[in-house]
């Protein structure tokens, strides 16, 4: 199994602080390696800069010492333009929240992206879309507007949204954290099949103990450190 | 057909919130049908009093200028002041070499018109009843192609005056002082003491009383005689230009050629000019102020659509929109608000326009004189637009300062 991976994702020595209300080092020397098709998630006691990193990473973070490598690519002092787009093509994001558009439909909701990005018509893209929905099990609510649908599917529409542009790496911040049990394990094997049959890399967020123990290797953070690299998180002693 | 992503998500904001955008571009719809409203007022008005002024002045007006007599001495340095009472010296107001000096001035490219004319002090008597005035002796038919007298007879014509030398045309109110009409006989004297029996050919109204009351027209070799001059005799040239508003320029030019003064109508009619600008500026304000108001309240529903929008906002910058996309994407808004609201702030200005234009004041003035003015409708078009592309602009910079990161933390 772990024959030598491409490396999609790694750090070094991430030092990040907070200045309010006192300075305070969220994030300690943190240096791994994420890598493509894994399906990592990353845990730890709230306040132990789990989301902080996760933001880092998203390049949305930019203050903070250390380098950030993607595929390769040092994205640490890049412009925010540069930023902005190499997450438009290479980066998903899934939130707690949804953060659907109100007023669009879902299927324009998971078009935005990929008309940002431009790679394709807009036949293509709303063609793309479709199957997107289809992998969520949505294609009957694609034309309803993104306002009008449940919890749970909301969570699946923010899911196709940032899988439209096939990127590289999907970032999750508590994606089940509003999920019932039923949505948290279609949302688990969607996670599961992208990375083992797409190649893509997941890398979550999460409280949910099950949902870590099922990935494929789980980080843990106290302090701001890693403290644990654990395939299986379920053994802890 | 690849659509712009950030003008769709616009047209789908300002689609989903068509009360809020109804009202945005209501505001802009007052303020441009206000401003253009009044800025036409106000022009429609310079217009009626600059063609008042223009009935009876030509642009430029040449004359010999009354003459100061000079000190000897003007005491510079450590010489002897020697004091003296400057008085007019003037021996006579005559330009010299007249039909010349008309020549010269018609050569220029800018004149488009010009006359000579003698001007008198002149009574007008009927027995024992004396109207006082001023007469002006002119080629009537060019004096007509300059002012336009024959749109102003009520009685008898110019060409009348330039068959029969002994004519006269009188103003209205003189006719009716001294109980004359067409045809009659009227004794005009002037300050000279000569006393002439002329025929009235003409009777005019230009609506000005004291015109009416004062004015006649006379043929040149009358008046010279009046004057007690010869047939070389000429008090004043007038001179129309290609354009009024440059006349500055062109006195400057023709004061180069010409030894008497030359005078432009607005240096003869600073006080009115005056009085226009005043009006132009005090219009201009207000109707600037209330399109700034209009302003506010495209800035003030944007700010608030923005507030709202602000996880929208955070999202889509995470997902690739850069922060000059936000900017397009609510300035786009403010754009289609400000096309909609000036539109139907030009329609309704025109509509305003339309009402007044057809409103009779009476006396002089006609219809109100108020015009339809491409020019003020392109400046309220393009002042509209931009004042709510700006008011658009701010709150849309303030919005692509979002940090998502932020947003999604909490």
């Amino acid at each position: 199994m772990m024959e030598k991976q491409h490396v999609i994702l790694s750090t070094r020595s991430l030092v990040k602080y907070f200045f309010e209300p006192v300075k305070f080092k969220v994030l300690n020397e943190v240096s791994f390696e994420a890598y493509q098709g894994e399906f990592l998630t990353m845990v730890g006691k709230s306040g132990s800069g789990k989301s902080t990193l996760l933001y880092c990473l998203s390049t949305m973070d930019t203050k903070y010492e250390g380098e950030i490598f993607i595929d390769g690519d040092k994205v640490t002092g890049k412009r925010v333009d540069q930023l902005a787009s190499l997450r438009n093509s290479s980066i998903g994001f899934v939130f707690q929240f949804h953060y659907l558009l109100p007023e669009f439909s879902c299927l324009k909701n998971i078009m935005l992206p990929a008309l940002k990005l431009g790679r394709y018509s807009y036949s293509e893209i709303e063609e793309r879309a479709y199957q997107k929905l289809e992998l969520l099990d949505l294609k009957g609510q694609a034309l309803k507007q993104a306002s009008k649908l449940s919890g749970g599917q909301q969570q699946r529409v923010s899911i196709a949204r940032a899988l439209i542009n096939d990127p590289k790496i999907i970032m999750c911040d508590e994606p089940t954290g509003n999920l019932d049990s039923k949505n948290t394990q279609i949302v688990f094997e969607t996670f599961k099949h992208l990375a083992a049959d797409y190649g893509q890399t997941i890398i979550a967020v999460t409280h949910d103990n099950d949902f870590a123990a099922a990935s494929d290797r789980t980080i843990e953070l106290a302090d701001g450190r890693i403290i644990s690299h654990r395939k299986d998180f379920s053994q802890e002693p | 057909m690849k659509k712009n992503v950030n003008i769709d998500i616009a047209v789908t904001h300002i689609v989903t919130r068509k009360k809020q955008t109804m009202v945005a571009a209501l505001g802009v719809a007052i303020g441009v049908a206000i401003y253009l409203f009044m800025n036409s007022l106000s022009s429609g008005f310079t217009v009626y009093s600059r063609n008042e002024i223009f009935k009876n002045n030509a642009h430029i007006k040449i004359y010999k200028e009354d003459e100061i007599s000079q000190p000897i001495d003007t005491g510079r340095g450590d010489r002897l002041t020697v004091i003296s009472n400057p008085q007019i010296t003037t021996l006579s107001n005559r330009l010299i070499d007249p039909a010349k000096l008309l020549q010269e001035v018609k050569q220029e490219p800018f004149i488009t018109n010009a006359i000579a004319q003698v001007a008198f002090d002149a009574f007008y008597r009927r027995g024992k009843a004396q109207v006082p005035g001023s007469g002006v002796g002119v080629d009537m038919r060019d004096y007509n192609a300059m002012f336009n007298t024959e749109k102003y007879m009520v009685a008898g014509s110019i060409d009348d005056l330039h068959n029969n030398l002994n004519g006269i045309i009188i103003g209205s109110g003189i006719a009716e002082k001294l109980n004359l009409g067409l045809g009659d006989n009227i004794t005009v004297s002037s300050s000279y003491n000569v006393v002439k029996n002329l025929k009235i050919v003409g009777i005019f109204t230009t609506g000005s009383l004291m015109t009416d009351q004062s004015k006649s027209y006379v043929n040149v070799s009358t008046a010279q005689q009046f004057q007690k001059e010869g047939p070389s005799y000429i008090s004043t040239l007038f001179a129309n230009t290609l354009d009024a508003n440059r006349s500055e320029e062109y006195v400057a030019k023709l004061q180069t050629i010409i030894p008497y003064k030359v005078e432009d109508w607005k240096t003869t009619h600073a006080d009115v000019l005056a009085g226009d600008k005043t009006r132009g500026a005090l219009m201009k304000a207000i109707s600037v102020s209330i399109l700034l108001v209009a302003g506010f309240g495209i800035y003030n529903i944007l700010s608030s659509t923005i507030a709202q929008k602000i996880n929208d906002i955070a999202i889509l910058k995470a997902a690739g929109f850069t922060g000059r996309d936000v900017v397009r994407i609510f300035v786009t808004e403010a754009f289609i608000m400000g096309i909609i609201g000036t539109a139907a702030g030009l329609l309704f200005g025109a509509l305003l326009i339309k009402i007044m234009s057809g409103i009779y004041m009476g006396g002089p003035v006609g219809y109100f004189p108020i015009y339809f003015e491409p020019r003020l409708f392109a400046t309220s078009f393009l002042l509209g637009l931009g004042i709510t592309i700006s008011a658009g602009y701010f709150p849309a910079r303030k919005a692509a300062k979002v940090d998502p990161v932020e947003i999604f933390r909490k």
